[in-house]
């Protein structure tokens, strides 16, 4: 099993989706919450993934494809 | 290492040893190092920091390193000058300089990665690695060869050949990733977990990010032990800016500054300002962007630091502008004409800020204002490459080198009038 640390940026339109849910639900994909801010017209989750390698990649994708923004949660990492 | 305790959570406030790691296993916030401000109050003075060398080093108790073995290539202590010209050009009385172009490695990258290696051999990591589009892969691949480290390093694959040189110079293993910028990013995260590497922006970056204090630190020695009323400063990550601040805020804590009324002012181009937007917006929120700007050295799209840059902004009530390509090719170019210092484009972002803030009155005339320009113009050559005068070209006689003058001439008051 595969352990992967990830911030999701949601657009407003889908705040009120269960994103997160989905993606547990249909990629067999252990969804954990650590931190979280979200308002009525944004907002951001910083979670940790734990699943097969693939499955998570997948997942990750189709979170993806909704419009949510998916980062490590380090940020950008390549500098100037 | 007397003076450093611990790392701490910014968010949650757990403490963790002092172990290669930047993230909070409870929350993910970020981690920071602690210190002991009653030992460094009790034991530092300006004198003592006076007889140390003139480099970083001289505050390495304010640094989280252990020992005596340092990585040192002579990283800092660099010219903080009056800019005249400069000033009255902007309509400023006392506005300094702070020359970072004159790094070893010619940008302000050098003090972190001097920090980074020292702490990175200090933790037992045998090599240095990092991701970078160019000022930081430099300073990464010398400060490795100083260290005797091996060096990996991480670049786009359409990086320009001058950049590749800078780095590939020092004999570092380059690795030119194809690819978007977002999934370069996802690859190093994903490499930082991978191998036991010390990644000097991730898994060591809370002792990586510390060396930026030392900007805060020179500036205040070299104005004679007083902090500037305004700092300005180009944001990225928004790390430097936030560390410059608590490098102030940290010598009135240990008694060497009587007051710290800072404003810190944050400078972003247009093509890539998630914090300045953020910070007009009156939000605390970031959203990331995709970068399109000439100002490469700042062109993170999702910055680690940006809340914390904005929280700086907050507690020092500073300020902030954002500023068009065109701006900053001008303000390279200001710089360079009044002040004789060629400045990459993260230093035209600055001039280009200081004068919006100036001319908006926002930044009074009066007011000790100190510009931290942060790396070297001839990394960036290709930003002002079409905007400065070609040479006049003539046959070896007095003759012609007068009529080319006279033409010469003529050309510039046509324009003028």
């Amino acid at each position: 099993m595969a352990k992967r640390r990830v911030m999701f940026t949601f657009p407003q339109e889908l705040i009120t989706q269960p994103v997160i849910y989905n993606l547990g639900h249909k990629y067999s994909v252990v969804t954990n919450i650590r931190r979280a801010d979200v308002t009525e017209d944004r907002g951001w989750v910083v979670l940790e993934l734990e699943g097969k390698e693939d499955a998570i990649d997948t997942g990750l994708q189709w979170v993806r494809e909704l419009g949510v923004r998916v980062d490590p949660i380090e940020g950008d990492v390549v500098a100037g | 290492m007397p003076y450093v305790s611990a790392l701490r959570c910014r968010e949650c406030s757990r403490r963790y040893p002092l172990d290669p790691i930047h993230v909070c296993e409870f929350c993910f916030g970020p981690l920071e190092v602690v210190y002991d401000y009653e030992a460094l109050a009790r034991d530092l003075s300006r004198k003592s920091i006076a007889r140390g060398p003139l480099s970083i080093w001289r505050y390495r108790e304010l640094l989280p390193v252990l020992g005596e073995d340092l990585v040192d290539i002579n990283a800092g202590f660099t010219p903080l000058i009056k800019a005249h010209r400069l000033g009255q050009a902007l309509g400023l009385e006392e506005l300094y300089i702070k020359n970072d172009c004159v790094n070893p490695t010619y940008s302000f990258k050098d003090r972190v990665v001097a920090v980074a290696s020292t702490r990175a051999r200090e933790l037992g990591f045998d090599v240095l690695a990092c991701a970078s589009t160019g000022n930081l892969a430099g300073s990464v691949a010398a400060h490795a060869a100083r260290a005797g480290m091996e060096a990996y390093i991480f670049i786009p694959s359409d990086l320009e050949q001058g950049k590749v040189l800078g780095a590939a110079i020092y004999g570092p293993t380059l690795v030119a990733v194809h690819g978007s910028y977002d999934q370069e990013n996802r690859l190093c995260s994903e490499l930082a977990d991978h191998y036991r590497w010390a990644f000097v922006n991730i898994n060591v970056r809370p002792y990586y990010a510390e060396g930026s204090k030392t900007l805060g630190y020179e500036v205040a020695e070299q104005l004679g032990w007083r902090a500037p009323d305004f700092a300005v400063v180009p944001l990225a990550s928004g790390s430097l800016f936030t560390k410059i601040w608590k490098g102030l805020k940290e010598l009135q804590q240990i008694g060497l500054l009587d007051d710290v009324s800072t404003h810190m002012v944050a400078t972003q181009a247009t093509g890539c300002s998630p914090i300045i937007t953020a910070y007009e917006a009156g939000s605390m929120n970031i959203r990331p962007v995709k970068p399109n700007t000439i100002a490469k050295s700042l062109a993170i799209g999702n910055p680690a630091d940006g809340y914390y840059a904005l929280k700086t902004i907050q507690e020092s009530e500073g300020a902030g502008a954002a500023v068009s390509d065109e701006e900053v090719v001008e303000g390279i170019k200001l710089l360079a004409e009044t002040e004789g210092i060629f400045a990459e484009t993260a230093g035209g972002v600055v001039v280009a800020g200081l004068r919006r803030l100036a001319q908006a009155g926002a930044i009074p005339r009066q007011a000790l204002t100190v510009a931290f320009i942060t790396g070297n113009g001839l990394k960036t050559q290709e930003a002002v490459a079409e905007h400065v005068q070609a040479p006049i070209t003539i046959e070896p006689t007095l003759s012609a080198f007068q009529e080319a003058l006279e033409r010469r001439q003529a050309t510039a008051s046509a324009r003028a009038g």
